[in-house]
């Protein structure tokens, strides 16, 4: 009688109960230590591989020229302003020249005395010339004493050392006259060579000490980037390479540039090696000095090699290894490793030939105790 | 003979699941709050698997580079290397910030990680999920995938631009902030770069004193303001270890050589599990204490009420003659077929759930295997009072009523 409706109980129970255990078995089998690690996988191929190399720098003019006075003094003007063009031998400003100009003056004054102090000494001399002779002449006729002949011809000499003193003395006049001269012309602040006011450090009236810059001119057409490169990664830089030059204010755009010379002398301490790269063409309008700046020097292509992603690169204790996928086992294979891009991809030496298969990503870390299951892309991961 | 407990299972078998079901939801927390627990902890761990470390090398006398803040000069690595028994030495710095991605932005630990070859130096994230390793020397990132971030993505680090070009997975710090790997020159800067405002005040400072701002030695004021904002510090050494070297051993030679602090694994783990987390731990451990009362508690009564619900047919049970241990053992046997639903169905909602929690929840095989012992444990336990009450029943209430 009731055995149908207790049947039907039963059946709805399993319902119930059979679902739940499958899902109980689901749950244990694909959650913890039973679950089987997704991991995608990379064929290892032959391809040429471009290495690069990656620094940042800052944009320095080649030249600067720090103009400033070769003495200490006040700056009496400055003409030129920051951003000026100047061109080579233009007078930018000049320096308090104090009481330079009256001494030039008192050195004019002096000049002219010793000019007088000269026709004195000229006018002596050509007396006691004319009197040494004419008493060589009354001693020739025996009317005149010989000590009065002797008098005159001392006198004569005494004109004409009194003569070339004078002379002497008006040059002296005349170099030191000069000498002021240049020095005051020295005030003046000139450019050596065409080129930006790039920084003015004083204002007028300032006070300089000597070999203190004023002004600062750079050569807009030097302009290169000082770039440090890590020394780890700086191997087969050289003078010549292109580079491509991403300057920070201008994010997307592309400078073509070459490698002028790699330093002789790397940093030590933050163990960098420095190189200067030059642009092609001098961009417009032109960067500031100080700017930083992006560098990618592309090294020479190698040869084709067998290449793999460098996310399947682990380490297994001191050894560099990767997990290789051989008829869907597991196995862990050593490998060495030779150059690799900016790009991710590293050739492989040793340890892996072409169309060999090797775990490129994993949802954790895989031991040789995993189960794998390959997917194409790791649960989770949006692109 | 007929299972007594199988027919009054299925002659009610709509309450008797669904009260199933219910203590397996309350089950369910519980393993979940164990989870967490044990989530914590493996967050530390990962943090120190994650490193690829055998030897942790820290400023003397700290607890760093996770539980103190340590700072060495980022050449101490040289004079490791050349110890005995270290195979590879690399810099490390850690900070936590917020970083940001346009709008909004994300708590992350921000690991510097030191350029050297692939796949040999410590620090480096051991796997990833997509794109690639850092290859350029500044401004790439590598994101866990909890930060929510995807490749290509800009990041903003202090004034920095980093673009994300790989992702990874489980790389968090010990208290579950996902983790961006960076260069470490960059995050050399980035940790000791003021914002700019402060750096522009900090010049304004120094030119306002006269010792250094002096008119007669032109470049000193210059000279002074470059060495203000260099950074030649970093946050720890990762060291590991050739084959055949004790890390006791080692780890004793440098810190009677080079006279630093360093920490192997196993007391990496104390630091981290032992002082780190254990007060959050214990907080967590509370209340995981509090609901294994609570769910016990639950089950004794719901079990209990079971049995009162049935005492009258308990009673004719007796009228009939049958033996009391026929009785128990039907209580029993419902009590633990309760115990095993609750614990199925509390299995399955705890590995669901898991993933929906913002921090990781670890649900360890082992305490499952605990939980379902101690379901039955408590089940029986919770049963006895019911058998009890049930074999003190008088048959006459059969009758009576």
């Amino acid at each position: 009688m009731n055995k149908l409706p207790l049947q039907g109980r039963t059946l709805a129970l399993l319902a119930v109960i059979i679902p739940l255990l499958a899902l109980f078995i689901y749950v244990g089998l694909q959650s913890g230590p039973l679950a089987p690690v997704a991991v995608t996988v990379a064929t290892v191929e032959s391809r040429a591989v471009t290495p690069a190399l990656f620094g940042i720098g800052t944009v320095e003019a080649r030249y600067t020229y720090k103009i400033g006075p070769t003495f200490a003094g006040r700056v009496k003007r400055l003409d030129v302003h920051v951003g000026d063009q100047v061109k080579a031998g233009q007078v930018l400003g000049e320096m308090d020249p104090v009481d330079l100009d009256d001494r030039v003056r008192s050195q004019g004054s002096a000049f002219k005395r010793a000019e007088a102090v000269l026709r004195e000494a000229e006018a002596r001399q050509t007396y006691a010339q004319t009197q040494a002779r004419r008493y060589e002449q009354l001693f020739a006729v025996r009317s005149t004493s010989e000590e009065i002949v002797t008098t005159k011809r001392q006198e004569l000499q005494i004109a004409d050392a009194a003569l070339s003193a004078a002379q002497e003395d008006i040059a002296r006049a005349r170099s030191d006259r000069e000498g002021l001269v240049a020095q005051r012309s020295n005030l003046s602040l000139i450019a050596p060579v065409d080129g930006v006011v790039a920084v003015r450090d004083a204002d007028p009236g300032t006070t300089i000490v000597a070999g203190q810059a004023v002004v600062e001119i750079i050569d807009p057409k030097s302009l290169w980037i000082n770039v440090r490169f890590d020394q780890i990664s700086a191997w087969g830089l050289s003078g010549g390479l292109s580079a491509r030059i991403v300057l920070r204010s201008r994010g997307g755009q592309i400078l073509e540039g070459h490698v002028l010379r790699v330093e002789p002398m790397a940093d030590a301490v933050t163990e960098e090696t420095l190189a200067k790269v030059v642009f092609n063409a001098i961009p417009q309008p032109l960067p500031p000095v100080g700017e930083l700046a992006e560098v990618t020097v592309d090294l020479p292509t190698l040869p084709a090699a067998p290449l793999i992603p460098n996310t399947a690169v682990r380490r297994d204790g001191d050894k560099v290894v990767v997990w290789q996928i051989v008829e869907g086992d597991l196995r862990i294979t050593s490998v060495k490793l030779g150059a690799s891009d900016l790009d991710g991809y590293v050739q492989v030496r040793e340890g892996l030939k072409n169309g060999d298969q090797v775990v490129a990503y994993s949802e954790k870390t895989v031991t040789v105790k995993s189960r794998i299951q390959v997917v194409d892309r790791i649960p989770g991961v949006s692109e | 003979m007929i299972s007594l407990a199988g027919r009054d299972i299925i002659h009610g078998w709509g309450k008797f699941v669904f009260t199933g079901i219910g203590l397996g939801l309350l089950i369910g927390v519980t393993l979940v709050m164990a989870g967490v627990y044990r989530g914590m902890v493996d967050d530390g761990k990962a943090l120190l698997d994650n490193s690829g470390a055998d030897l942790w090398v820290v400023q003397k006398d700290t607890l760093g580079p996770y539980a103190e803040s340590s700072s060495l000069n980022d050449d101490v690595y040289r004079t490791i290397l050349a110890m005995p028994g270290v195979a590879q030495a690399a810099n490390v710095t850690y900070l936590t910030m917020q970083v940001r991605k346009g709008e909004s932005d994300v708590r992350t630990m921000v690991v510097g990680i030191a350029p050297g070859a692939l796949g040999a130096t410590p620090g480096w994230p051991p796997y990833l999920v997509a794109g690639r390793q850092i290859t350029r020397g500044h401004y790439e990132a590598v994101a866990d995938i909890a930060t929510g971030f995807r490749r290509g993505d800009v990041l903003k680090i202090r004034r920095n631009r980093y673009t994300v070009v790989g992702l990874t997975r489980r790389m968090v710090s010990s208290s579950g902030d996902p983790m961006v790997f960076i260069p470490l020159k960059d995050a050399q800067e980035a940790q000791f770069l003021k914002d700019n405002d402060a750096i522009w005040q900090s010049r304004r400072r120094t030119e306002a004193n006269p010792a250094f701002n002096r008119p007669g030695v032109p470049g000193l004021l210059d000279a002074v303001i470059a060495s203000q904002s260099t950074n030649a510090f970093v946050n720890a050494v990762l060291v590991t270890l050739k084959p055949d070297h004790a890390p006791d051993e080692v780890a004793e030679s440098i810190r009677r050589w080079k006279r630093l602090t360093v920490y192997t694994r196993a007391q990496m783990e104390d630091i981290l599990v032992g002082k780190l987390i254990a007060t959050s731990a214990k907080q967590i451990g509370m209340f995981l204490v509090i609901l294994a009362i609570v769910s016990a508690a639950i089950v004794a009564f719901i079990i209990y009420s079971l049995t009162m619900d049935k005492i009258r047919e308990i009673a004719v049970l007796k009228l009939i003659g049958t033996r009391n241990r026929t009785i128990v053992a039907m209580i029993m046997q419902q009590a633990l077929a309760l115990g095993v639903i609750g614990f199925v169905v509390g299995k399955i909602t705890a590995t669901f759930a898991a993933p929906l929690f913002p921090k990781y929840v670890l649900l360890m095989p082992f305490d499952s295997i605990a939980g379902f012992f101690a379901v039955l444990v408590i089940c029986v336990l919770a049963s006895i009072v019911a058998i009890r009450m049930a074999l003190k029943v008088d048959p006459a209430e059969a009758i009576g009523g």
